[in-house]
């Protein structure tokens, strides 16, 4: 008996929870829905306007990729004439020069991503761990790496270029008349190298995303842990492979998948680095569908192969996604235990 | 864990939508009308060393145009890179300027997709007749049987420019008329960090210009008499090759001038770290850096006999600005006034006079201003040894693909690659195999 009104005390909380048998009648269920449906309404209008800007281009370039779409007929697309999937088969067969190029370019650009998600990743993990522990001009140098970050991407991206001009440029300066490590200046923005500096440049611009959000994330991770294992005898090594490694794990998720869909994507380097026409090295498939649509006029081929970008990397995110969160789902409870246990 | 592949979702969701709409479009409709008679648009080509020196030219001549019609031009100059980008948004959205220049080799391209206004000689009649223009200047005006989808503004040709100290410190008392005599030239000069000739290896348009000017000299055209790719004839290939040899076999021309695209290769002129160069209209540009007009020689680029004529001996393209309308405009009365105005005889003496080209204009020729050095060898090169770019609907692709091919080239030049017939031929039959009408 006193325990009853003992609890019953201190709030209202209690008697919603001991009383549901009579509460859960048709009398809760409206304010139930408002509460569940009143953020979707007010998403509505976002959401439409999502839509409108997104999802109406978007199919618009799909009716287009079925087109023959050149000059002929882009003062007004809807009177292109059909051409079924003629688009489509010109893009994929890879025997003929066009499709050949779209799966050079293709290749060029899985090999540039993987490289340059994998170093950002890599370079921004290492320096945001290494910044974790307070030292003097911590803060100074953690805006310094912030610096590409907030850099506009044109303004970099052309400095870049200037660095890496043949006859002028401060890296053929530096490796060549100053450190000699080459017999003579090398070309950076045309022929082979261009894949070198193409990815330098996306390294450099991407790897203090990758360092700002592990930072984020390294806040959350108690500093008990790591005092627990230090006492234990973890050196430093351990820590980071049994600890901050794992706890970053549903960071980590976001940030590649993120970096991945931006390079994958990424124009304005390419661009401004190379212009309209790419070298063969580095012709990532962007400015390749740019070149395709825009700078040859053939719209409905660009269109195709933008929507086969598209499928490829909805299969690829759609993959990552269920891979990702089956591992991350399945040894989350060991692992927690075995955090709990150190 | 929620909320993050939430985000990551949502994240996926926005960047997918964002690939896939790297085409969209609208349509347009409809003629042009007088609806709006007081206002004009105008979007000029960047002639000037700045968009802010065109500026500066033009706006004068605009108000000028305002006080004799009334009519007020809203002037925007576009720089070269975006014009034909802007002029093909104008195009599909329907929501351009009124009056545009194009660079005349698109004439044709432009012309096919609709949205410019036909020259029939009744819209000829308004501006004072088709007689008053130079031959040369109307044939790249559009399709050959058409009516011009433009009117020539100013006209440029190639010639070439060559730095007198230098001649005379290597001893070379006339410029070259022939490639012999080029290569010869440019062997005595190219030592100790100078070099005999300039080129622009990463500008598609420049090596489109040089090539195809080399091709006429080997007796061949890009296109068939029906307006298909034929770029693999043996004179194209030779055309290409020959090109590419002034830097991969003469070695007149220094590697790094493979990646110019930026006008590099007129500095290193004006720096004089280069002796010649084959440029357009390059005497403005000249004294912008710095160079005075009596340090610099110009004769009529090569060709293999020496003396330059019709056919093969055919020694620029017909370069030049032409003025356009769109069909579509709700000033047309204003418009065709406006392109009368800038194609008057008084105009274009003063227009091209700031911009150091030629009038195509006959009556304004005759200009003592047009009759200098830097504009003499130009004129007579217009009147007598210059023929227009094929003009065939997809001349703008075949700039693309033929002008990267070129610039591939001069890559594998530059990284010391051999360029042999075979390697020439394999770029440009990839080249060609990318056109839509093969």
């Amino acid at each position: 008996m006193t325990t009853t009104t003992a609890s019953a005390q201190p709030g209202e909380r209690t008697v919603g929870k001991s009383s549901p048998g009579t509460a859960r009648g048709p009398r809760r269920r409206p304010g139930r829905i408002r509460r569940i449906g009143l953020p979707y309404l007010l998403l509505l209008p976002a959401l439409l306007l999502e839509l409108l800007v997104h999802l109406v281009p978007m199919v618009i370039g799909i009716v287009m990729s079925f087109k023959e779409l050149t000059q002929f007929y882009i003062r007004d697309w809807t009177t292109a004439p059909w051409t079924g999937l003629d688009n489509f088969t010109m893009s994929v067969d890879f025997d003929a020069p066009v499709g050949e190029a779209l799966l050079h370019s293709f290749l060029v650009t899985c090999a540039f991503t993987i490289l340059s998600v994998g170093l950002c990743w890599l370079i921004g993990t290492a320096a945001a761990i290494c910044m974790q522990d307070a030292f003097r001009g911590r803060g100074l140098l953690r805006a310094i790496f912030l610096v590409p970050y907030a850099l506009p991407v044109y303004a970099a991206v052309i400095t870049w270029a200037f660095m890496f001009q043949h006859d002028n440029g401060l890296v053929n300066h530096v490796l060549h008349d100053q450190l000699g490590l080459t017999d003579k200046p090398s070309f950076w923005l045309i022929g082979d190298n261009s894949f070198v500096a193409l990815l330098v440049v996306s390294v450099w611009k991407g790897w203090p995303f990758a360092f700002l959000i592990v930072m984020a994330g390294l806040q959350n991770i108690p500093k008990e842990l790591y005092e627990a294992a230090a006492l234990d005898g973890a050196g430093v090594w351990q820590q980071i492979r049994r600890i901050t490694l794992p706890s970053l794990r549903p960071v980590n998720q976001v940030l590649v998948l993120v970096l991945f869909l931006w390079t994958f994507n990424d124009f304005n380097t390419p661009f401004v680095l190379f212009g309209k026409a790419a070298p063969e090295a580095a012709d990532l498939i962007s400015i390749h569908i740019y070149q395709s649509s825009f700078v040859t006029w053939n719209f409905g081929a660009g269109s195709a192969m933008s929507v086969l970008l598209l499928l490829f990397l909805l299969l690829v995110t759609g993959v990552y996604l269920f891979v990702t969160s089956r591992t991350a789902r399945a040894p989350r409870n060991p692992q927690e235990r075995k955090t709990a246990d150190v | 864990m929620r909320s993050i592949r939430a985000a990551a979702v949502g994240a996926v969701t926005m960047s997918l939508a964002l690939a896939a709409t790297a085409c969209g479009g609208g349509s347009s409709s409809g003629g042009g009308s007088n609806d709006s008679p007081k206002e004009l648009t105008y979007w000029a080509s960047n002639q000037g060393a700045s968009v802010e020196v065109d500026k500066k030219v033009l706006q004068p001549e605009l108000d000028k145009f305002e006080k004799e019609t009334g009519i007020k031009v809203k002037l925007e100059v576009v720089p070269w890179s975006d014009l034909l980008n802007r002029i093909l948004t104008a195009t599909t959205s329907g929501q351009g300027p009124d009056v545009l220049n194009i660079g005349n080799t698109w004439s044709a391209s432009l012309q096919a997709t609709g949205a410019l206004l036909p020259w029939d000689s009744k819209n000829f009649e308004k501006i004072g007749g088709r007689d008053r223009f130079v031959d040369s200047a109307l044939g790249s005006t559009g399709v050959e049987g058409q009516d011009p989808a433009a009117v020539p503004l100013y006209s440029m040709a190639y010639a070439l420019y060559y730095n007198k100290q230098m001649f005379a410190d290597a001893g070379i008392t006339k410029p070259p008329a022939t490639w012999d005599e080029l290569v010869e030239t440019g062997k005595k000069i190219s030592k100790d960090g100078k070099w005999g000739l300039g080129a622009e290896g990463s500008n598609l348009s420049n090596n489109i210009h040089q090539v195809f000017v080399l091709a006429k000299q080997h007796g061949a055209d890009f296109f068939t008499a029906d307006g298909k790719p034929d770029f693999t004839s043996e004179g194209a290939v030779a055309a290409v090759k020959q090109y590419v040899d002034l830097m991969a076999k003469d070695k007149v021309v220094a590697p790094g001038n493979a990646e110019y695209a930026q006008n590099q290769s007129l500095s290193d002129f004006a720096k004089g770290k280069t002796a010649m160069v084959l440029w357009q209209t390059a005497s403005a540009t000249f004294k912008t850096m710095g160079m005075k007009d009596d340090e610099w020689g110009v004769a009529p680029a090569p060709v293999p006999s020496g003396a330059p004529g019709a056919g093969k001996a055919t020694n620029s393209m017909v370069a030049g600005i032409n003025m356009a309308v769109f069909k579509n405009s709700d000033n047309l009365d204003g418009a065709t006034k406006f392109v009368k105005f800038m194609t008057s005889d008084a105009e274009q003496k003063l227009l091209n006079k700031a911009y150091g080209s030629i009038p195509p204009v006959k009556a304004a020729q005759s200009d003592p201003a047009f009759n200098t050095q830097g504009t003499t060898v130009l004129r007579e090169t217009l009147a007598t040894s210059a023929a227009a770019l094929p003009q065939v609907p997809d001349e703008s692709q075949f700039e693309t693909a033929v002008g990267t091919a070129v610039k591939e080239l001069f890559a594998d030049a530059a990284n010391g690659r051999e360029v042999t017939t075979e390697s020439v031929k394999e770029k440009l039959a990839k080249a060609q195999q990318q056109m839509p009408n093969k």
